[in-house]
């Protein structure tokens, strides 16, 4: 066992201890912190593999923004944890049969012939650029279903913001035109006052 | 000559602890990287307070040690022998864990930073991503802490940082596409040999990207959270937003993390625009002075931004982001492609 499989163990632990936390902890903001630990042990796994794009922008994007909104937004939950249980032993069934099919699929891909151990992971040189021929073969050879998972997201984008987005009637917007075209002299007007000598000298004139 | 002292000092540490040494090697070279930087972050605190002062025509801080140069020890004093107070219903576990995370990616970012040609860390090919990655790690302290404080005011903190350093990240990752597509490069190296030339300051990529170089450093200024961008903390209105109720040394570790945050981004401005350790004029060599001569510059813009500036109102910050910076970055990204294919790409 040489230092690289003491990492992998390491990592892989920690990725398991995390993906069981997620499902266990009572709390979701706990489960969520949990799913961020489960994500950057990922990506030490995936770096081991070489493949350092994919292991920094999983960091980068899912714990870096999805994560951070999804916490945003599990913090504000008011949650019951009652009123969470209350179905356990309905769903149990439903939920069984999925974790069943997710073994066993599991078991199939991890028990291919592709993965024997006659065919190893290709290494490279320190100097090879991994995002670099990530870039090339995206824009090359995988052009056109790269647009098209593109122009889904741009869909699925335009889609979530017409979906949310409410005109109600009397609502009051600031105009920022209006704002930022404020001169001072709009908003201050200086007045020139005679300094008074007696008390009542202002209010005799 | 250098060099050669310190590969014969490397081959006796690998004869004499064989694999042991690299660890302990690389370890050697994280405390000469952190130790200085935590030194720098106490005397900007310091020098913080100078520059106000004289802004303001204020003496600033003289009184402890010769004109107040020992000011950040007796500060540091200070909050190490003050208890931490843990609030009622506060959770203890990601209350202490906030602050711990809100300065481990400021110092952890230092690991691809180049100091000159030779002097850097860990050499990688996507050090911009990572750079990128840990800057987006920086809001987890702030949003955990904001949420273990079991209260409104620090709650409230977060998620007002948590929205402002998710939206200017975007703005601040087109403004770096923009870099790697000059330089066609992700090593923080190789970004800095991009702008060698023999026009010295005229080579650096300030000129052809300026609008994205504004773009990054105010984002930058939003990121550190940072006057005038400073609404997570704004004491008008939330007291002290996310650290109101730290004390002691877990705030100074909230503190120390916003300054670590400002050195980070000063070198970084300085490493993708401003040449990095190379010389502004010809005649001159290139040296880690002109890098720390240009850092402490950018640094200058930070304190001289927060005794100059009001604070911005949240929605403005908000549409500053969003409807100025990430548009006109965007467009940026398509002027750059499009100009470097015309022979008037001269950098």
């Amino acid at each position: 066992m040489n230092f690289l499989d003491i990492v992998f163990y390491v990592f892989a632990a920690i990725t398991v201890f995390a993906a069981m936390g997620v499902i266990t902890s009572r709390n979701p903001v706990n489960a969520a912190l949990f799913l961020v630990l489960a994500f950057c042990s990922s990506a030490g796994i995936w770096m081991l593999l070489e493949a350092e794009f994919l292991a920094i922008v999983l960091v980068l994007v899912y714990v870096g923004a999805v994560m951070v909104l999804f916490l945003f937004v599990v913090m504000m939950l008011d949650i019951n944890l009652v009123r969470l249980r209350e179905g356990f032993w309905r769903w149990f069934p439903f939920g069984a049969g999925i974790a069943g099919l997710m073994v066993f699929e599991m078991i199939y891909v991890l028990g291919a012939r592709q993965t024997s151990d006659t065919v190893h992971a290709v290494t490279h040189g320190a100097d090879y650029s991994n995002t670099k021929e990530l870039g090339r073969l995206l824009y090359t050879d995988y052009v056109y279903p790269f647009e098209l998972a593109a122009v889904l997201l741009l869909v699925a984008m335009v889609a979530a913001i017409a979906l949310t987005l409410r005109r109600r009637a009397g609502l009051k917007t600031q105009s920022i035109s209006e704002q930022v075209q404020v001169q001072a002299a709009d908003r201050v007007r200086i007045v020139k006052q005679m300094s008074a000598e007696g008390t009542d000298s202002a209010t005799r004139k | 000559m250098m060099m050669d002292l310190l590969l014969s000092f490397e081959q006796a540490g690998q004869n004499l602890l064989g694999a042991a040494w690299l660890p302990l090697w690389t370890l050697v070279k994280i405390v000469l990287i952190v130790a200085p930087i935590m030194g720098a972050v106490a005397y900007t605190t310091l020098a913080e307070r100078w520059v106000i002062g004289w802004i303001q025509i204020r003496i600033g801080p003289n009184r402890v040690g010769y004109f107040g140069l020992l000011q950040p020890i007796a500060d540091g004093l200070k909050l190490l022998m003050k208890e931490i107070i843990i609030p009622t219903g506060a959770n203890k576990f990601l209350f202490i864990l906030g602050p711990i995370l809100a300065l481990m990616p400021a110092l952890a970012a230092w690991a691809v930073v180049p100091f000159n040609a030779e002097m850097v860390l860990s050499n990688v090919n996507a050090g911009l991503l990572y750079i990128l990655a840990m800057a987006s790690l920086g809001v987890y302290g702030i949003i955990i802490a904001g949420w273990a404080s079991n209260s409104k005011y620090a709650f409230l903190g977060a998620l007002r940082s948590a929205a402002q350093i998710v939206s200017y990240e975007i703005a601040m990752g087109f403004a770096l596409v923009c870099v790697l597509m000059a330089a066609q490069s992700m090593n923080l190296g190789d970004i800095v040999n991009g702008q060698k030339g023999h026009y010295g300051a005229l080579n650096w990529y300030f000129i052809p990207l300026f609008p994205m170089f504004i773009v990054y450093f105010i984002s930058g200024v939003a990121e550190a959270n940072r006057a005038p961008f400073d609404v997570a903390e704004g004491e008008s209105e939330i007291v002290a937003g996310f650290h109101v109720e730290y004390s002691g040394m877990a705030f100074a570790l909230f503190f120390l993390a916003e300054y670590a945050n400002m050195i980070l981004i000063s070198f970084l401005t300085s490493i993708m625009f401003l040449g990095g350790w190379l010389s502004p004029v010809p005649f001159l060599p290139d040296s880690i002075v002109w890098m720390l001569a240009k850092a402490v510059f950018v640094l200058f813009l930070f304190l001289w931004f927060r005794a100059t500036f009001p604070r911005y109102r949240y929605d403005q910050l908000m549409r500053l982001g969003w409807k100025v910076f990430i548009p006109l970055s965007i467009i940026w990204v398509v002027v750059v492609g499009a100009w470097m294919q015309t022979p008037l790409w001269v950098w």
